[in-house]
């Protein structure tokens, strides 16, 4: 009862804040509403027993993923007016691509059969007794350890890449350094000089 | 909450759920109002000032006073805000503060909800408090929130993936995500909490205290940068950012705000009790089998209670001792010094959990 009342609300948010990620004037706002989506679908997985993954599904996406994306809409100089300028323009040829689009899906929605055999040939059964953080965690790093070890690499090399790309050295630049600062002592940086009277220090 | 609905019917175990809460909620917020006051009177002590001391005896109940005052000032908002995402930010940042609570565990079996998952419900909810900021920031369409929106936003998804990496070394030690069980493998005297770790050295002969003692230290440091507490409170820098994100709210929107970031300074202190010093248990073993349910559960509830007010106290020193950050070295801090040890230390406690730990 509680349950299903649970799956209502949150399915029907993720639709209907889904809806206002496209409708949605303001880009900060449709941001808003994708981090609205993203946190029913976690409600969802939660009502599914799939706690962990709901967790992650905040822990990854809403809460650094989704923060970056804010953080670079909102710093972005949106012309509204001109961004609905071109809207009618293209308007026709939007609705033939959403339509076609629409019609594939359909297409395979109504052709869609599940084979009988489908629920016994699944590659990962979660095994009695066992808690579903723990089934995924034999799944990953039993037995697929070296999928996912690759998968890892990859995204090392993507991250290396970006790094790559974007860092420069530029040469004139004033850098500090932690470690010599502290390490400086009062002899390196105080010099007691006796000035005599009408001579200065000559320089 | 499961145990209502078994008890009292659906509806019925909805409603005790919903009283229990209602009861979590209003103890917490008593309890804040005399931290705040406590946190006030530390920092009047280290300056040498006598701190608030006028309403109720030695102040007492200031808190209650400015509570009246916030209440009953004028709410302005900015001409050019998003009005209600404006007055939607200090909400989230309440709700989510108070949301967080529902896992922790305060007594044995003194917990709104017992989860599997709790401390990566935890994690996964303090990750989001930084949205009341950053909407809050940018919806004042004002320069000096959007500066301060910007900086927590960065801060704070820094720190976090230190604290991940702090909080999965303690997972490793227990073996499991549930608060509970957490707290309960660090039961046994003071030297078994996972600050020592002493049972690794009993039991294995792995000195696990030099790994875990740097963690609780790092835990703490970046509680104080995920809850933008001095001297990691770039977002409200008053020399640089007059008050940062907060700059344009007022009366009760403020409240909110402000009630949000202390309860999540609390929070902060009950995780650090939780992870590294033993939760509810007594820094030495004690039966406690034949008192009474209500005396024994109140014997623990008094030795977490204690270790909070403790933690809330150094976040107090902390406040009133150590002079602000500047941004690039707290980001430094954060990427180059913490996340690296972290790193380590979860690296050692899995060699030492494979190859050290019996059973």
């Amino acid at each position: 009862m509680l349950a299903s009342l649970a799956f209502w609300a949150f399915s029907g948010v993720a639709i209907v804040s889904a809806l206002m990620v496209v409708i949605a004037r303001n880009p900060v706002r449709s941001v808003l509403f994708l981090i609205l989506a993203f946190f029913s679908a976690a409600g969802l997985f939660v009502l599914l027993g799939a706690e962990f993954l709901a967790m992650l599904l905040i822990v990854v996406y809403v809460g650094a993923v989704a923060v970056l994306f804010l953080f670079v809409v909102m710093m972005l100089d949106v012309d509204f007016t001109e961004l609905k300028q071109g809207f009618l323009e293209y308007a026709p040829l939007g609705a033939i691509v959403a339509l076609i689009l629409a019609i594939e899906l359909a297409m395979i929605g109504l052709t869609w059969r599940a084979s009988e055999q489908a629920e016994a040939l699944r590659a990962a059964v979660m095994p009695d007794g066992v808690s579903n953080v723990e089934a995924l965690g034999m799944i990953l790093y039993d037995d697929y350890i070296y999928f996912f070890q690759a998968s890892g690499l990859v995204l090392l090399v993507a991250m290396i890449g970006a790094i790559v790309l974007t860092l420069r050295h530029k040469p004139h630049v004033k850098r500090q350094s932690v470690s010599a600062q502290v390490g400086r002592r009062r002899e390196d940086a105080v010099e007691l000089v006796d000035v005599k009277p009408g001579q200065g220090i000559g320089e | 909450m499961s145990d209502f609905v078994a008890q009292f019917g659906v509806w019925g175990g909805f409603g005790m759920a919903v009283l229990q809460i209602l009861g979590f909620v209003i103890v917490l917020l008593i309890s804040l109002a005399f931290l705040l006051l406590m946190d006030r009177k530390v920092w009047a002590a280290v300056q040498m000032r006598k701190g608030p001391n006028v309403v109720g005896a030695f102040g007492l109940l200031q808190s209650f006073a400015d509570f009246f005052k916030f209440v009953f000032k004028e709410i302005v908002v900015p001409a050019g805000a998003d009005r209600s995402m404006y007055l939607l930010a200090p909400l989230i940042t309440l709700i989510l503060a108070f949301v967080t609570w529902a896992v922790v565990p305060v007594a044995p079996g003194w917990v709104i909800s017992d989860i599997n998952v709790g401390i990566l419900y935890l994690f996964a909810m303090s990750s989001l408090g930084v949205y009341g900021i950053i909407i809050g920031g940018w919806a004042s369409n004002s320069k000096y929130p959007f500066l301060g929106a910007l900086r927590s936003a960065a801060q704070m998804v820094s720190y976090e993936v230190s604290i991940g990496f702090i909080i999965v070394t303690v997972l490793l030690f227990a073996g499991s995500m549930s608060l509970t069980h957490i707290i309960e493998a660090q039961a046994g005297g003071f030297w078994n909490w996972n600050f020592l770790a002493g049972r690794a050295l009993i039991e294995d002969g792995w000195p696990m205290f030099i790994v875990m003692l740097p963690m609780a230290i790092i835990f703490f440091i970046s509680a104080l940068a995920e809850t933008n507490r001095p001297p990691f409170d770039l977002p409200e820098a008053e020399s640089e950012l007059v008050a940062g994100y907060q700059v344009e709210y007022s009366s009760t929107p403020y409240l909110l705000f402000m009630v949000g970031e202390y309860l999540n300074i609390v929070l902060m202190c009950a995780m650090t009790t939780i992870l590294f010093f033993g939760g509810w248990n007594p820094p030495f073993e004690l039966d406690t089998s034949s008192w009474p349910y209500l005396v024994s559960s109140l014997w623990y509830f008094f030795w977490f209670a204690i270790k909070v007010v403790f933690f809330f106290f150094m976040f107090a020193m902390v406040k009133a001792l150590v002079p602000r950050y500047r941004y690039d070295q707290l980001m430094r801090l954060g990427w180059k010094i913490f996340l690296p040890a972290s790193l380590v230390a979860v690296a050692v406690v899995g060699a030492y959990i494979v190859y050290g730990a019996q059973g």
